[in-house]
């Protein structure tokens, strides 16, 4: 998570919960991905409550791009929605202004370009799930190695009928070196020729209490 | 004390501005800051990105067909890459006039060393050394060469890739992009590289139109008609219009947008 040109949180979760067979990444402006995402998953929680059915992806879609269309773009959220229903696996993205599309891949953010280079090089339809998630590996690391906006590590996250997996990390591909060295100077380094300690001479001239207010 | 009606204040410096004036600095001679701008504003004619690898003896440069007219395909069959000598050739991208310009000079510089006779031709590191300093007196003027340019080249047993855009920026790197061209195609091309530091000649090419393909996949001001220019000891040999073949069948994936 950047906040202008400084990184604010290297190691910040992006796939955020929607409902146990739908997550979304979340790209643009952190607290409006974080909040958006919260509302329609709390608001999708009560949906399923009523219908007594599992919640599609569709209908996530659909409530985060009214929500979003309705706040005319002010909302900076760039999302990747995907999950698995009982109408089978979907993937989205919805843009900041409300409009969505649905595609075998997508990729959103600044490192979208570096990311759906990869996809076009690699993709195929039908793929195995492990190379799958490598893919998806490649696509991020490409946003990370060569975007100013991406960096840290990979997460990952599986959805499919009968399982999830939430891997976080699922690559480090930034790890923190090891300090080489103690550069801490003892005491002592420094010679002390001479110490002077001089006392503040303060008179307390006057001394009240007030209680804190704790009712 | 004067008291009396308010007197405009003297320019600065003789034919300079006056306080609240409009001025733009720029521009030779006395007065020119007061002129109107006559330079490049923007560009009319453009084209896309350029891409450069380097291998194991020579380096290979590749740019589409097309000369864009904002969002028209206005030419389709026009060559955005200029073989300097038998060891340099040069890719441009951006406004199109100035690249036939910069093509009169670079061709005139070329006759008029040959009529020297001695021996001598220009280094693909000579070329970009010079065109290094032509981009930034231009820039440094308010007159650009509104191009981002590739220079290709292998002399002495040693392949050469360089870069230089309009501000002046200059630099070498074994791959190399312009445009769109940085964000979709450097990070494919890099990633080959890391995992072969060096790679053969065909490896390159290969790279090369993976990189156009995706290109002409994901830019929209790109077309799928190119050229390639691979430079060796041999000299420069200039392949082209080749055509890419895009792979549409994930449209049958695709129907609506919910």
């Amino acid at each position: 998570a950047t906040e202008g040109m400084v990184v604010a949180d290297k190691n910040c979760s992006k796939i955020h919960y929607i409902s146990s067979n739908i997550y979304c990444c979340g790209a643009g402006t952190a607290a409006d991905t974080e909040m958006t995402t919260q509302l329609i998953a709390s608001n999708l929680e009560l949906h399923a409550l009523s219908t007594g059915r599992l919640p599609r992806v569709v209908t996530a879609n659909r409530m985060l791009k009214q929500m979003l269309f309705r706040y005319q773009g002010y909302i900076g959220a760039a999302l990747v929605l995907g999950g698995v229903d009982v109408t089978g696996p979907h993937l989205y993205s919805i843009y900041p202004h409300g409009s969505t599309d649905k595609l075998p891949y997508v990729t959103m953010g600044s490192g979208s370009l570096a990311a759906m280079a990869v996809f076009e090089d690699k993709y195929k339809p039908d793929m195995e799930e492990e190379e799958a998630k490598q893919l998806v590996r490649d696509a991020i690391a490409a946003g990370i190695y060569n975007d100013l906006g991406s960096g840290s590590n990979i997460d990952i996250c599986v959805i499919s009928k009968n399982k999830l997996d939430f891997i976080r990390p699922y690559d480090v591909a930034n790890r923190k070196g090891e300090r080489y060295g103690r550069y801490k100077c003892e005491r002592g380094t420094t010679a002390v020729l001479t110490e002077n300690v001089a006392h503040l001479e303060i008179e307390v001239v006057d001394e009240t209490v007030q209680t804190m207010d704790t009712s | 004390m004067e008291v009396g009606g308010a007197r405009l204040p003297p320019p600065f410096w003789a034919g300079g501005p006056s306080p609240g004036a409009a001025y733009s600095p720029g521009g030779i001679g006395i007065g020119a800051g007061l002129r109107p701008y006559s330079g490049t504003l923007s560009p009319m004619v453009t084209g896309a990105s350029v891409l450069g690898v380097k291998f194991e003896g020579g380096v290979v440069i590749a740019a589409d067909m097309m000369g864009s007219y904002g969002s028209l395909a206005r030419f389709r069959s026009i060559s955005r890459l200029l073989r300097v000598n038998d060891s340099t050739v040069l890719g441009a991208s951006g406004d199109y006039a100035d690249f036939q310009y910069l093509t009169q000079v670079i061709n005139q510089m070329v006759i008029d060393e040959e009529l020297l006779g001695d021996g001598h031709s220009y280094s693909p590191k000579a070329i970009h050394s010079w065109l290094t300093r032509v981009m930034y007196n231009r820039r440094s003027k308010i007159n650009p060469l509104w191009n981002t340019v590739v220079i290709g080249g292998f002399y002495n047993g040693e392949s050469f890739l360089g870069y230089v855009d309009m501000l002046g920026v200059a630099y070498e790197a074994p791959t190399l992009a312009t445009g769109y061209g940085a964000y979709l195609a450097q990070p494919l091309m890099r990633e080959t590289l890391e995992k072969k530091p060096s790679l053969t000649k065909e490896e390159a090419r290969d790279l090369i139109e993976r990189c156009m393909k995706i290109l002409y996949y994901r830019d929209a001001r790109s077309f799928n008609r190119y050229e390639v220019a691979t430079v060796t000891e041999k000299g420069v040999e200039v392949e082209g219009p080749l055509t890419l073949e895009a792979n549409w069948d994930i449209a049958h994936l695709v129907s609506g947008f919910e």
